[in-house]
């Protein structure tokens, strides 16, 4: 069956691929766009590894099909901050140790922006929910909440 | 304790190396490489618990236009190890043992497209009765999943064979004079559920067979030469003509160390002449790969009034899966070490079930018998009244405490974390109604091992730290201290890197909580390593002895002039005076410090829906010097979050047909951010004397106490005696409806 | 996923007709989060449909009649309506309460009546509030009570040339909310093992003058319970009436035992979440 073309915007920059009709946005991401910053962890909506923005809605991109990127705009991990200085929260992932084997750290990173643009000043508590959706086996939460809580406190300038 | 400024370097909270890799999503993990010209590899997978293969045949699948490869048991070489346990369990032969177990592997252009093509391969199947549980599989004339195995360990040999691999046996005193010496004697029997590591990252891997005979595997694993070797040996192939090179890797906890995909995309590499791919499912990570014993137990604990424990008695069973190989050693190794008590005895079996080849978990076999242990000491606390804290103390193990598997303790931690906990924030807080309070006390031995380094110095005066242990969870950042620390140079004039089997020697894998301390070891021997080169050759310029010379702060000094020369001047004239400076530590290391823990759970229970919140945690353990604190808090609050979720709510479900029923992060239910409250964390620093700055491995214990922590917080809340985990919300409303 | 074609008609008119000419297995695709799951590892070629770019479907517009939602507007838009959430909270907190923060950033209401599983959470309080939903096809639109929509696990009453066009629920009586209740085993992401939502209408004295009941997980499909309502009218839904209202939800419910729980525990939880979502609404309707 003949692929789709796709023409969209991926973190800023207009971008095409070619993908079949039934692949999802996260294959057509990693397979055909090379960006591999977006993880997979069960490709089933459960785990929050391959989180991305589409038209600045936070998604899984596995429940997204490659066809819908059509004209939208996706933002992915890669996106977040710059070459030479990183985002406030990736900052405070580093700063908190709130990383140890780093495979959900994309995901969280693209969700905690998300959180911290929809509300910039939240409860511990509104965090945890917002950031329900994205597992991490590996550090229990707690460091991952100091530095969501604390890049917020930073971005919102309290400090 | 020793002191943080006995240190330059090491005890700070350095960003690591790899992070800016890691939270721009840079960092490749398994499934991040391609190849030019990669095909894709997937499995087909038994659909029963227990079969006979009566016949496999590809014919269709290979006559298709997609498919350019079908590998099954009979393509492992003549030479190599078909018929083995791990052959087997990689592609099954002439059995499917497991709901998921490989049978079969198709290459194809795409990933859909093999996926598609696996139904074209038909099998017959002969379904037998699968064997689920351990009462079943150790009853007289149950199904048997191996006809020629025999129980190891019996008094006489058997003569008929059994699905109980094997029994053991530990003693130390008179069981029955402790017994007869107790005032209180509680005994009760225990279970826990199959539970998985849950890493986030499926296993993944690429491969490249070349015509030459040259192979390449790149992989998410946390021990690259050991699948070098499994893997060489199941394909016959030489370690020199196989590279592997460990990928970044998303989670372990023990579950990637060992190999399921690599032979089998190897033997599809080399049928087709293509770089393959292959990169399992949730689904297929849930049946497939290797996750930890369910277990049944029984503890017999016996003190006097005073809670002088007199006698402990266990009898364990683990479910080793499909294979024998349970943890049933380490379990009953485990199970009483945190007790100075005279008198102890244990029995455990290894008993094969229709489910997946147990793999190892955090600590592997302690949680489960641990945590029968600890709740039948909190039930005797009760009985006897005296506060939980106060009869460990009283029992605690400590310097010269002779184990039940052999040496006597040396300096350990457990009385110190008890008294952490006793004086920590917590233990102050009331409890409200329906709220309950569990404690308990967690012991893994940790090991050393075989650990290869070398620090290359450039001509800058920089150096590269060759290691060849996976970072798991953040040990690079350790050992770029420890070699600061080492050779007296800031932190980032050190870059490690976890390297190929063809650019380290041979380092055992990242497991056993043995890296920061073996391979870091083996980085101080390097950094000792380099400082002595560096001296001598500031010596041969000077022209004066090595012992002339004084190292201090990364500066070689004249002690008999007044020259100076910084690590950089000596490494940007080495080319001059004898060729460049490379600091090695190759070792074997021994001494690995147990560590203790002590966790305390604080739970809210919902009387009328049976669900539990924990809602104050507390994690204290010895870490004996904490090199990066940060990260070690870290493997602490990672551990409690593993463990509350095997308390409460994890399990591997089969019906009765023996299939799973929930292979997916929906139905099997690990903690999420909006389950945990902040844990707390103290760290207990008692050196380790074998290691140079005192480390003792952290990143096990923790996963130790939590399941009686938790057990016992949730009994308390509903004043209900709880023995079966997990304490999912039906157990806990029929417990409560029940009582 | 090999063989898909995929459409994104900009009619309803275009979509049905989609619908109703495909020779192959054909999906409405809304926010994906249940189909994209179902169609992995199928082989059958099939036509999904994508809605999202029909104006009406991703609309919700309030009147003075009441609701008509757009059927795929996502759960985040939806639930982020605070006029929506002073007149339906039961009904936004079941929406809020469906996956993740990334799930809810996709499923719709529409999407989740269609999906048609017994342990829906959007059901049970479209139930309550008399959601009646509107079925585009080739001969035009029909209406259905939301109660009767669902009619198996996974099965509805659409035909395959059919659309859910719209979901028109009128506007409470004076004195009316609603409150709906899951219980999970975890604080988030799981499938309701048991549901409740409550609607209820109080006179000036506090005596509950009308009440609706439904249930979810409980059975094939959720249950509209008359037994559980009659219990609170008449009543100030005082202890003893709540209790009569949930032992009748529990006597109604005929849940199964899997993997999400057991039969025993279903039918005790259905009844204290009846019991405590009949008080939240209570509380609504008189505030």
């Amino acid at each position: 069956m003949a692929k789709t073309h796709v023409t969209t915007t991926v973190n800023g920059d207009a971008m095409e691929f070619l993908c079949e009709p039934g692949d999802t946005l996260l294959q057509a991401l990693r397979n055909e766009l090379g960006l591999t910053g977006t993880k997979e962890g069960c490709g089933s909506g459960d785990c929050g590894a391959c989180s991305v923005t589409v038209n600045g809605r936070l998604v899984c991109s596995c429940l997204v099909l490659g066809v819908e990127a059509e004209g939208a705009e996706i933002g992915t991990v890669e996106g977040i901050g710059d070459s030479d200085k990183l985002h406030v929260i990736q900052e405070k992932f580093l700063e908190h140790a709130a990383l140890q084997c780093g495979i959900c750290t994309p995901g969280l990173i693209v969700s905690a922006k998300a959180l911290l643009e929809e509300n910039p000043d939240p409860t511990e508590e509104e965090a945890r929910y917002y950031l329900a959706g994205n597992l991490c086996r590996c550090t229990g939460y707690d460091k991952i909440l100091r530095a969501v809580m604390d890049a917020a406190e930073t971005m919102r300038g309290d400090v | 304790m020793s002191e943080a400024q006995d240190y330059r370097y090491i005890g700070q909270r350095t960003i690591r190396p790899d992070g800016y890799d890691k939270v721009t999503g840079r960092a490749n993990y398994g499934a991040d490489l391609t190849l030019p010209g990669m095909i894709w590899g997937k499995i087909l997978r038994s659909p029963y618990a227990h079969a006979n293969i009566r016949s496999i045949d590809s014919s269709r699948a290979e006559a298709h236009p997609d498919v350019l490869a079908v590998v099954t048991h009979q393509d492992f070489p003549d030479g190599g190890s078909r018929g083995s346990n791990q052959s087997m369990n990689v592609l099954a032969d002439k059995k499917v043992l497991y709901h998921g177990h490989a049978v079969a592997a198709v290459a194809a252009h795409t990933e859909a497209a093999a996926e598609a093509a696996l139904e074209l391969i038909d099998i017959d199947y002969e379904p037998l009765t699968p064997v689920m549980d351990l009462k079943t599989a150790m009853a007289q004339n149950a199904p048997l999943l191996h006809d020629t195995m025999f129980t190891s360990g019996l008094a006489q040999d058997p003569t008929t064979p059994s699905n109980i691999a094997s029994r053991m046996e530990l003693k130390k005193g008179d069981i029955e004079k402790g017994f007869s010496e107790a005032d209180v004697i509680i005994e009760r029997n225990f279970q826990t559920p199959t539970v998985h590591q849950g890493y986030i990252e499926p296993h993944a891997t690429t491969v490249r067979y070349d015509e030459d005979g040259q192979s390449m595997i790149w992989c998410s694993t946390q021990g690259h030469f050991d699948v070098r070797g499994s893997t060489a040996s199941l394909l016959n192939i030489e370690h020199s003509n196989l590279k592997v090179v460990a990928s970044e890797i998303g989670g372990g906890f023990g579950g990637k160390t060992t190999i399921y995909l690599e032979p089998v995309a190897l033997m599809l590499s080399k049928k087709t002449g293509r770089p393959v791919k292959m990169v399992m499912n949730r689904e297929e990570v849930f049946k497939a790969s290797g996750p930890a014993s369910a277990s049944r137990s029984k503890i017999r604990i016996g003190a006097t009034k005073d809670g002088t424990i007199t006698a402990m008695e266990a009898h364990l069973a683990y479910e080793a899966g499909a294979f024998a190989g349970s943890p049933i050693g380490p379990g009953c190794m485990t199970v009483f070490t945190p007790y100075d008590v005279e008198n102890q005895y244990v029995e455990g079996f290894d008993v094969v079930v229709n489910k997946p080849k147990v793999a190892a978990y955090r600590a592997p076999g302690a949680p489960q018998s641990e945590f029968a242990c600890e709740m039948v000491i909190n039930e005797l606390a009760d009985e006897l009244g005296i506060d939980p804290i106060e009869l460990r103390l009283k029992n605690a193990a400590r310097e010269g405490t002779q184990t039940m598997y052999g040496p006597k303790l040396k300096a350990v931690g457990l009385v110190e974390c008890l008294e952490a906990a006793r004086n920590s924030a917590q233990y102050k807080e009331a409890l409200a109604e329906n709220q309950g309070r569990g404690i308990a006390a967690g012991f893994w031995f940790n090991i050393g091992g075989v650990s290869s380094v070398s620090i290359n110095m450039n001509p800058d005066g920089t150096g590269t730290i060759v290691e060849g242990s996976p970072d798991i969870g953040g040990s690079r950042a350790s050992m770029q201290m420890m070699a600061a620390e080492g050779v007296g140079l800031p932190i980032e004039s050190f870059k490690p890197l976890v390297a190929d089997t063809e650019n380290a020697a041979h380092s055992d894998t990242t497991g056993g909580s043995r890296t920061t301390f073996a391979t870091g070891m083996a980085v101080v021997e390097a950094a000792q390593d380099v400082v002595r080169q560096m001296k001598e050759r500031a010596a041969a310029v000077w022209n004066v002895t090595p012992d002339q010379v004084d190292w201090k702060d990364g500066v070689a000094i004249n002690t008999v002039g007044e020259d100076k020369l910084t690590a950089a001047q000596i490494s940007a004239q080495a080319g001059r005076t004898g060729g460049m400076i490379t600091g090695r530590g190759n070792i074997s290391a021994r001494g690995a410090g147990p560590s203790f823990a002590v966790h305390m759970a604080d739970v809210e229970v919902d009387r009328e829906t049976g669900k539990v919140d924990v809602i104050r945690y507390t994690a204290i353990q010895d870490a004996g010097k904490a090199i990066h604190p940060g990260y070690v808090e870290g493997q602490y609050q990672g551990g409690a979050a593993q463990g509350i979720g095997w308390a409460l709510n994890e399990e591997y479900i089969y019906n009765e047909d023996g299939l799973l029923e929930n292979p997916g992060f929906l139905d099997y239910r690990v903690p999420l951010a909006s389950d945990l409250p902040m844990i707390d964390t103290v760290i207990v620093e008692v050196p380790n004397s074998f290691h140079p700055f005192g480390v003792r491995g952290v990143g096990e214990t923790g996963i130790v106490p939590p399941l009686a922590a938790v057990g016992t917080a949730v009994s308390n809340a509903i004043d209900i005696r709880m023995t079966e985990l997990p304490l999912s919300p039906p157990r806990v409303l029929k417990a409560i409806r029940d009582a | 996923m090999v063989s898909v074609v995929y459409e994104a008609p900009e009619s309803i008119q275009d979509a049905v007709k989609l619908l109703a000419d495909s020779r192959i297995k054909a999906n409405v695709l809304a926010g994906g989060t249940d189909l994209i799951i179902q169609m992995q590892g199928q082989n059958e070629k099939r036509l999904v449909v994508d809605v999202k770019k029909i104006p009406s479907m991703m609309d919700a517009i309030m009147t003075d009649e009441g609701l008509i939602l757009g059927p795929s507007i996502s759960c985040a838009e939806f639930t982020a309506r605070e006029d929506i959430k002073a007149v339906y909270p039961g009904l936004v907190e079941s929406a809020y309460l469906i996956g993740s923060t990334q799930v809810q950033g996709r499923c719709s209401i529409g999407g989740n009546l269609c999906n048609s599983s017994p342990a829906a959470d959007t059901i049970p309080p479209l139930i309550v509030n008399r959601a009646q939903c509107v079925i585009a096809g080739p001969n035009g639109e029909r209406t259905v009570a939301t109660e009767d929509f669902v009619t198996g696990v996974g099965q509805n009453c659409m035909e395959k040339d059919e659309l859910l066009a719209s979901i028109r629920i009128p506007a409470p009586a004076a004195n009316t909310s609603d409150a709906y209740l899951r219980f999970i085993p975890r604080s988030e992401m799981d499938i309701a093992v048991v549901g409740a939502a409550v609607s209820v209408t109080l006179d000036d004295s506090g005596i509950c003058t009308t009440a609706r009941v439904s249930i979810g997980a409980v059975a094939v499909t959720a249950l509209l319970v008359g037994e559980a309502a009659n219990a609170l009218v008449g009543t100030q839904l005082d202890d003893s009436a709540l209790q009569a209202a949930a032992d009748a939800a529990s006597a109604a419910a005929r849940p199964i035992t899997d993997r999400r729980g057991t039969v025993e525990y279903r039918k005790q939880v259905v009844g204290v979440l009846v019991k405590r979502a009949a008080k939240i609404a209570a509380e609504r309707a008189g505030g």
